[in-house]
Formats: C-alpha cells, sequence, structure tokens
C-alpha cells in the first residue's frame, strides 16, 4: 500500500515540475502561488488534523514570513540614504530602527522563519501550559489575526497600511520581471513544497507524530501514561507557523506583493477550508484540497464574483457535514474499502465526545 | 471640570459598549456553556436583528415602530436559530471545532445574501422621536438618550435571563443538562430540546443586539463580523456558560477598551485587549466564573 502511494506522490511531483511545459504563464503564475499555500495547508494539516488543535490565525504567521522578506526586497529597490515611498508620504524622514536590519537579506529570511516561529511557540505555550485549549484556543489565534490586521493597517507609516508592501525590483539579484526568475522561482517553491512534504510524512510517522494522533484522540490518557502534551503541541504549532512562514516568503515572492488582506481572519479561516477539503489529516490531502480549492475560487469569482462567496459558505457546511475526511479520506476509503482496514479518524475524536466522561478525578 | 466630565463621558460609553456586547455575548456563552459549540453565525444573527428592525420602521414608521422593530428582530432571530440548530448543529453534535467551521460557512451565506439585498452600504436605523436628543447630566457633560435606551435594555435583558435560568422550570432543566448531561437524560429530560431552547433565546438576545446596534451605527452586511471577536473574547474572559461571569467579563472587555482608547488608538487598544485576554487566562484559565465539577474538564 505504501509502496503505491509514494508512486502516485512522485508522478504528481514530476507532473508538477513539467507544469510549464503544458501550462500558460497566467495558470502557471497561479500554480506557483497555490503550491507555496499548499505549504501552509501542509502546516494546517499538521496542527489540526493530526494534533486536534484548531488555528485560525495562521494568515498571521504567513503575514510575517512575507512581510519580512518585503521589508529586505523594498530596501533593496532604493537607492543608498532613501527611504521607501509611502514613509515618506507618512512624514517620516529616517529609516525606523526596526527596519534597519533588513538590508540584509540573510537576517531577512531568518527573521521571517524565527520570528513566527518564536511568537506561536510563545502563545501556544502561555495558552497550552494552563490547560487551556480546544476552542478558546482557536478563538485567540483569530482573535490575534484580526489584532494584528488592524494594527498592521493603523501603523501606516512603518507597514504600509491598507496598501502593504509592494514595487520590488529584484530579489538576491534576481530580476524579478524577468520570465526567467519567474520559471525559477515556480520550480524552487515546488523543490521546497516536495521538500517539507517529505518531512511532514516523516514526521508523522515518528514518535512524535503518534504522539500528536494521542493527544488529538485522548489527551488526558496520554496525561496518564505520563506524557505532558503541551511541550507536543507548542512544536507542532510552532512547526506550522514555520511552514506557513515559508509559504509566506514564497508567495511575496510569487506574487510581488504583500499586504493586510491576505493575513486577516477571513483568509486565515479560509486556509483551513482547503485543508477541510483536502482530507484534514493527510499532507497530500491538504496539498490537492488547496490547488482545487483555490483554482475553482479564481475560475468561479472572475465568472460570478458575487457567487463565489453563497460557494465558499456552502463549501463549509458542506465538507464538515457530509465529507469530514475530505477528498482524501473519500479517495481512502474508495481504494480500501473492500479490505475494512481500520484507519485512525480525525472525525470524532474521544476527548470532544460531549457525552463522554469515563475519566472521574482521583481524589486522594 | 471638563476633563474629568470627558472621563466620565469615555466611561458611559464605555458601559454602553459592555450592554451591547453583553447581548451579543449571552448566547454565545449559554450555547457553549451548555453545548460546547461555538457559533460563528452568531453575529449575522445579530445583523439580521439589525435589519429586521430596518424593515419593520419601513413598514411602521412612526410611534412604536422601532419597538415593534425590538419585538420582530427578538422573534425573526430566535426562530432562525432554532432552525439553524435543528438543521445544522444537531448533526455536529460532539465535534466543537467542525461546528464553527460550519456555521462559519453559514455566516459567509449570510453576509453575501445581506449584500445582495440591501447592497454594501450601511442602512440608516433613525431613533424615534422620544430616543433622540439628550440629557445634560452637568456642564458639557451630554448623554444621549439612545445610549441611556441601549444600556436599560442590556439591564432588562439581563435580568429576564437570569430570571429565567433561576427561577423558572426551563431554566431548571438549563441547569440540570449544563451540570450533568448524562444524569439529566437518564432523568428523562430531553437534552435535545433544551439545547434547542437555550439556542432560540441565545440567538434571540443576539438579534436585540442588532436592533440596539441600529440606532447607534448603519446596519452593513459587516456588522456582525466586527463584534463577533469580542463577543468571544467576552465568552472565554467569562467562564462555561456562565451569565453573571459573561455581564462581569463583558463590563470588563467594554470599559477596557473605552479606557485604553482615552490614551491610544482604537487598533492599539485591540492588540492590548487581546494581550489582557491572554494574560487573564494564566490566572483563571476557566475564566472569571466557573463551575465545579468533578468531571475532568475537556474544552
Amino acid at each position: 500500500m505504501r509502496r503505491s502511494e509514494n508512486l502516485v506522490y512522485a508522478a504528481a511531483f514530476v507532473a508538477l515540475a513539467l507544469a510549464p511545459a503544458y501550462l500558460g504563464d497566467y495558470e502557471l503564475s497561479l500554480l506557483g502561488r497555490f503550491l507555496a499555500m499548499g505549504i501552509l495547508a501542509m502546516g494546517i494539516a499538521l496542527v489540526w488534523g493530526n494534533a486536534g488543535i484548531l488555528p485560525l490565525g495562521q494568515g498571521l504567521f504567513f503575514g510575517l514570513g512575507g512581510y519580512a522578506l518585503a521589508m529586505h526586497l523594498k530596501l533593496t529597490a532604493l537607492s543608498p540614504g532613501d527611504i521607501p515611498d509611502f514613509m515618506q508620504w507618512n512624514g517620516l524622514d529616517s529609516l525606523p530602527w526596526l527596519w534597519v536590519p533588513f538590508e540584509s537579506g540573510f537576517f531577512a529570511i531568518v527573521a521571517a522563519l524565527a520570528v513566527p516561529a518564536i511568537l506561536a511557540a510563545a502563545l501556544a505555550w502561555l495558552v497550552f501550559h494552563r490547560r487551556v485549549g480546544g476552542v478558546y484556543f482557536a478563538i485567540i489565534t483569530q482573535a490575534l489575526a484580526l489584532a494584528a490586521t488592524t494594527f498592521i493597517i493603523s501603523q501606516q507609516g512603518y507597514t504600509g497600511g491598507f496598501n502593504g508592501l509592494t514595487d520590488f525590483s529584484s530579489a538576491f539579484g534576481f530580476d524579478l520581471s524577468d520570465p526567467h526568475t519567474q520559471l525559477g522561482l515556480y520550480w524552487v517553491t515546488l523543490a521546497i513544497l516536495g521538500l517539507m512534504f517529505i518531512t511532514g510524512q516523516w514526521l508523522l510517522q515518528t514518535h512524535f507524530g503518534k504522539l500528536l494522533r494521542a493527544i488529538r484522540d485522548g489527551e488526558n490518557r496520554v496525561r496518564f501514561l505520563g506524557y505532558d502534551p503541551a511541550p507536543y503541541k507548542v512544536i507542532v504549532f510552532a512547526i506550522g507557523a514555520i511552514l506557513a512562514a515559508i509559504a509566506g516568503v514564497l508567495y511575496t515572492l510569487n506574487l510581488s506583493v504583500i499586504s493586510p488582506a491576505m493575513i486577516g481572519v477571513v483568509p486565515s479561516i479560509e486556509m483551513v477550508i482547503w485543508v477541510a477539503v483536502g482530507g484534514r489529516d493527510s499532507l497530500a490531502g491538504a496539498i490537492l484540497g488547496t490547488l482545487l480549492v483555490n483554482f475553482a475560487k479564481d475560475k468561479v469569482s472572475s465568472a460570478f464574483p458575487e457567487f463565489w462567496l453563497y460557494l465558499m459558505g456552502a463549501l463549509f457546511v458542506f465538507v464538515v457535514t457530509l465529507m469530514p475526511q475530505g477528498i482524501g479520506g473519500v479517495l481512502e476509503s474508495l481504494m480500501r474499502g473492500s479490505k475494512g482496514e481500520v484507519k485512525e479518524t480525525a472525525i470524532m475524536p474521544a476527548v470532544m465526545m460531549v457525552g463522554e466522561k469515563p475519566e472521574e478525578k482521583v481524589h486522594t | 471640570m471638563t476633563e474629568s466630565s470627558l472621563l466620565i463621558g469615555q466611561l458611559f460609553n464605555g458601559i454602553s459598549v459592555a450592554s451591547i456586547l453583553l447581548l451579543a455575548a449571552l448566547g454565545l456563552a449559554l450555547s457553549f456553556g451548555l453545548m460546547r459549540v461555538i457559533n460563528m453565525a452568531h453575529g449575522e444573527i445579530l445583523m439580521m436583528g439589525g435589519y429586521l428592525t430596518y424593515m419593520t420602521l419601513k413598514v411602521v414608521p412612526h410611534g412604536i415602530g422601532y419597538l415593534l422593530g425590538v419585538v420582530v428582530a427578538f422573534v425573526g432571530a430566535a426562530l432562525f436559530g432554532g432552525f439553524l440548530e435543528v438543521t445544522l448543529i444537531r448533526r455536529l453534535y460532539g465535534r466543537p471545532l467542525d461546528t464553527l467551521l460550519a456555521t462559519w460557512g453559514i455566516s459567509l451565506i449570510m453576509q453575501q445574501g445581506a449584500r445582495s439585498i440591501f447592497g454594501p452600504i450601511g442602512d440608516e436605523v433613525t431613533a424615534p422621536s422620544w430616543l433622540s436628543g439628550s440629557i445634560n447630566v452637568a456642564s458639557g457633560l451630554n448623554i444621549p438618550m439612545v445610549r441611556l435606551f441601549i444600556i436599560l435594555l442590556s439591564a432588562l435583558v439581563l435580568a429576564a435571563v437570569v430570571l429565567l435560568i433561576a427561577r423558572t422550570r426551563v431554566g431548571l432543566l438549563v441547569r440540570a443538562v449544563h451540570q450533568d448531561r448524562d444524569m439529566a437524560e437518564a432523568l428523562g429530560i430531553n437534552t435535545r430540546t433544551v439545547d434547542l431552547i437555550v439556542f432560540a433565546i441565545g440567538s434571540g438576545v443576539a438579534g436585540l443586539a442588532g436592533a440596539a446596534l441600529a440606532l447607534i451605527a448603519p446596519v452593513t452586511p459587516t456588522v456582525g463580523q466586527s463584534y463577533i471577536v469580542y463577543a468571544f473574547l467576552v465568552v472565554i474572559l467569562g467562564g462555561l456558560g456562565s451569565v453573571l461571569g459573561t455581564a462581569i467579563a463583558a463590563a470588563i472587555v467594554g470599559l477596557f477598551s473605552a479606557g485604553a482608547q482615552v490614551f491610544t488608538s482604537v487598533s492599539t487598544s485591540d492588540v492590548l485587549l487581546l494581550l489582557f485576554v491572554i494574560a487573564f487566562i494564566q490566572f483563571r484559565p476557566r475564566g472569571i466564573v466557573t463551575a465545579s465539577s468533578r468531571s475532568l474538564e475537556e474544552s
């Protein structure tokens, strides 16, 4: 079973690698962006599908990665001593201290990954070490995305405000308007996606991955077995944030713009639905769902802009009620159905059964 | 003198924001405490209450039109909430995170629906004549009648809900299911009906919040979204489904925002509020008022 699965993945990877040969420029640029988003979606599959933590603020980590890189690109586009145009409009006459280190591309890349990871780990630790979780955590991440968005928009002189950061000319010595750069960028995105996919698959079958699923299905039982779930949840949430940040960096390079509109509450929750559509606990499903939903969005919303939100809403309801394992789950049950193999599922984790109450506190 | 009246004015603003938050959060808190369900479409039910008031005033523009609108908003929102519970939320029982996503889908559909029907620009509800104007409390300190009315309305609703839960047969059943669902079921209580009633009442109260909000701001398709995250924070602060905790938490959030806005901008006060909530759950992870239970909490 595993070998045939790997064959399918390898074939899909080759097909994607050859995409520039059979796709038009527009479709290819879309695909590049969506593949970048696929990296983020894998993070959601890890955090949500496998560890049972619903993240509703992944857009924030995506945005931190994107902004860190965009700050560097913005600075390299300037002649020495100049400051970005939006700062001049807002009455700043010198570069704010926060921006100065981003003149180094190396620093920008490190910050793009480290800042989201540290922020995510700190937040997760603050919430999980007090055994708060579930819906509470989901709502706190959502509030975080909201607060970050309003904050970025309000600090126009430092962040570019609502318009975000755009107008980059080159990245690390490559001319961004050159078609060859775009092509190279597509392959870089795909290569990183592949690398992250293999790493993620490996991670899921380690002891760590097994513990994540155990925490999802019965956190208290894991506690009774002598594990503290909090560090595992903190680590997986930080990994999810790093994947989101990598996606943010690649997306910003592919599209040459990052703005608050991409990181707020609504985009953040849309990211979750990509993964729900593809199959929440599978990395391949997360990528598949991202590509399907985003291409559908591109087609539908350009033809019938009003209709898209109805469709999106219906998609949420449909997938969650009737197809909780997503496309991946449907395919899997078709493939394995006759053999009757039992697989771990995320549909109804034991800890979330409201009626269930087998464990009582032990009184000494 | 003027500085202190500014502070008192801001305090008053904080209380009136808190009263709307209370109305918006009460239903969320009740259904979360009872069913562990977070309804993301709650904000859109609030919006629906606003539009129902607006439409009622189109039909009956004078005199008691607004009061009629308040009633229509409550009944309409409660009926819709009941419908939502029966058709969707009941099916997702025991999967709180999935309920959250499905109800988000509902909220998207409702927002777009409102946009298609009423257009993206807000619709104004003009306050009736008996609510216009303001009371002059001290020199330089005017308190608008509408804000006073909103505070009064939410105090009345709070009292009604407290009485309902503490003094009536329905309230007894609600408390029983809240304390121990299995035992309540074993004693023959139809817990699903209790869930339905609580969800419908909570939605109705959100509809009232929409009717109140319509007095001070235009009703827009996205009005629910701008309130819902704060309402969630109130629920987190308040504790699992406690009416008293929700009231205290709404007061804290409302006054915190109004107070912080004296010193900083709205966006900074949002960030501060969130930091405050995260800091708060370090000390009381289960909120202000907690139900003591021997079972392992799973929330």
